[in-house]
């Protein structure tokens, strides 16, 4: 088989297995209408499958700011930090997020993927060891590849299970790096950072958390799980992105350890790419700003989700083990996912269909994403409907 | 443990993988785990994670690149067994 017949078998066996399911990924976005609406099929949809979780995609500080770096610096900075890409909107970004996590340094990678790529392979390399949660993001996967470390996954939030693989690598633990994520992608479910953090600390290993869906989501002022469990100081590295909460497009590490500033001359995802546009960066700040102050935004949040996920609960669904502003459904089969999908699609809700491989432990999942945006009115409606459709689940 | 053959260990990993088996199937030292098992990605990386614990080892993902049937799989748990004594 050549190059090309192999991905012809791939795509084959793709439309096998689910021969109809097809439109139901990377359907196009016709219309934006609001951070909760657009036009999908020529019709009004609900968009319940964004990561906007505080609904930010408008908000007139961002917009403005973004407008005006357009205006004054251009579209693109068409090139790397490390040449001439490192502009002082840059720089005051970075210092904005250290102080935000009353941390040392941060460092702003184009993306939260490449934040992984280029963190994870700058601090680990041959010979070091990762141990990444079973359910750990593509992005933390790669970036442990790509490494060269050893790669050791625990199950999925458990410590007990963490504890054992430390302990099998003795003395290797002093080079050895935990990864784990503040809310999980797939399931919404929060990794449990105390026994994580007493964990790393009694096995003398480092520790790094993504806090990709949590950032503006948990804590008081939103810096994530590790605000709202009060371990800030216990955690080594923190990576996340602005692609969800902040509604931009980048990502950042930020730590107390100097030796971050280290990565920027070693890691290749920030230093052979250009470097975030000026009106991202400016959209960016004024939404940190925004996240900062938004207690009422993530109380909206929190109200959503709980109300979505003890109203599916009640309707019968089976559910991730904890509510949040990502709600999956986990399904049976592949094609009763789609069933669900198309159903909801068919009265105006937009959610993400996960099928495996990407779902966990072979599962399919109908996942909601909720926003402060979502009026109590639009909740109840998408509560109604799911309630409506749950005897399809049963066929 | 005591010692343990990479004969012995080949005969352990067919029992433990018999679940993957379709009708009938007999599992040797010389099954494919990929194109005749059809483990995949996903199901590899989660035997890996049982394997870990019945042999109470580490076998770091990256160190399976090169393993294709039961006995590559037995070859490498050996290896890592006698390593960790
Ligand atoms: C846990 C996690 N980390 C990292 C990323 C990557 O973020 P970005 O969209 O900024 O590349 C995502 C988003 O898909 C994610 O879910």
């Amino acid at each position: 088989m050549n190059l090309l017949e192999k991905l012809d078998a791939a795509a084959a066996l793709r439309k096998a297995q689910l021969p109809e399911g097809l439109g139901a990924f990377g359907i196009p976005i016709e219309e934006t209408l609001s951070a909760t609406e657009a036009r999908i099929g020529g019709r009004t949809v609900l968009m319940l499958g964004t990561n906007n979780y505080l609904g930010l995609s408008f908000a007139d500080e961002c917009r403005q700011a973004a407008h005006l770096a357009i205006d004054q610096e251009g579209t693109g900075t068409t090139g790397s930090r490390m040449a001439n890409g490192n502009y002082l909107g840059h720089r005051a970004l970075e210092s904005e997020f250290a102080a935000f996590y009353n941390c040392r340094s941060c460092i702003v990678f184009t993306t939260g993927f490449q934040a992984n790529l280029g963190t994870i392979s700058g601090l680990v390399g041959q010979g070091d060891v990762v141990l990444i949660d079973g359910d750990a993001h593509a992005s933390i996967y790669d970036g442990c590849v790509l490494s060269g470390a050893d790669i050791i996954r625990f199950r999925h939030n458990d410590a007990a299970d963490l504890e054992k693989r430390l302990r099998r690598l003795g003395g290797r633990c002093q080079n050895t790096l935990i990864i784990v994520e503040g809310i999980y992608s797939m399931l919404g479910d929060q990794a449990p950072l105390a026994d994580i953090v007493q964990l790393k600390n009694t096995y003398g290993a480092t520790l790094l958390i993504d806090e990709a869906h949590s950032l503006g989501v948990l804590g008081e002022t939103g810096q994530g799980l590790v605000e709202m469990t009060g371990l800030l100081k216990e955690v080594d590295f923190i990576t996340g992105t602005f692609s969800k909460s902040l509604c931009g497009i980048g990502g950042y590490c930020v730590s107390n350890h100097a030796q971050l500033e280290q990565l920027r001359y070693v890691s290749h995802s920030y230093i052979f790419t250009a470097s975030p546009s000026p009106a991202t960066i400016a959209s960016t700040r004024a939404a940190l700003n925004l996240l900062k102050n938004g207690c009422f935004l993530r109380e909206r949040l929190w109200k959503n989700a709980h109300r979505l996920y003890s109203s599916l609960g009640k309707s019968g669904y089976k559910l991730g083990p904890q509510p949040g502003p990502i709600v999956a459904v986990i399904l049976n089969s592949p094609q009763q996912a789609l069933m669900l999908w198309n159903a909801l699609m068919e009265q105006g809700i937009y959610v993400n269909l996960v099928l495996p491989p990407a779902a966990p432990a072979g599962s399919s999942l109908i996942r909601c994403s909720i926003s402060a945006a979502h009026t109590p009115e639009q909740i109840d409606r998408v509560c109604s409907v799911f309630a409506d459709l749950y005897p399809l689940t049963l066929q | 443990m005591p010692e343990i053959t990479q004969a012995q260990i080949a005969e352990m990993l067919c029992e433990q993988l018999a679940s993957f088996a379709e009708n009938e199937m007999v599992i040797s030292a010389e099954t494919n785990l990929i194109t005749q098992l059809a483990i995949d990605s996903v199901k590899l990386l989660n035997l890996v994670m049982e394997i870990e614990d019945y042999f109470d080892i580490s076998v770091p993902l990256n160190t399976l690149v090169d393993v294709l049937t039961v006995q590559d799989l037995a070859n490498l748990i050996y290896k890592i067994k006698s390593a960790s004594k």
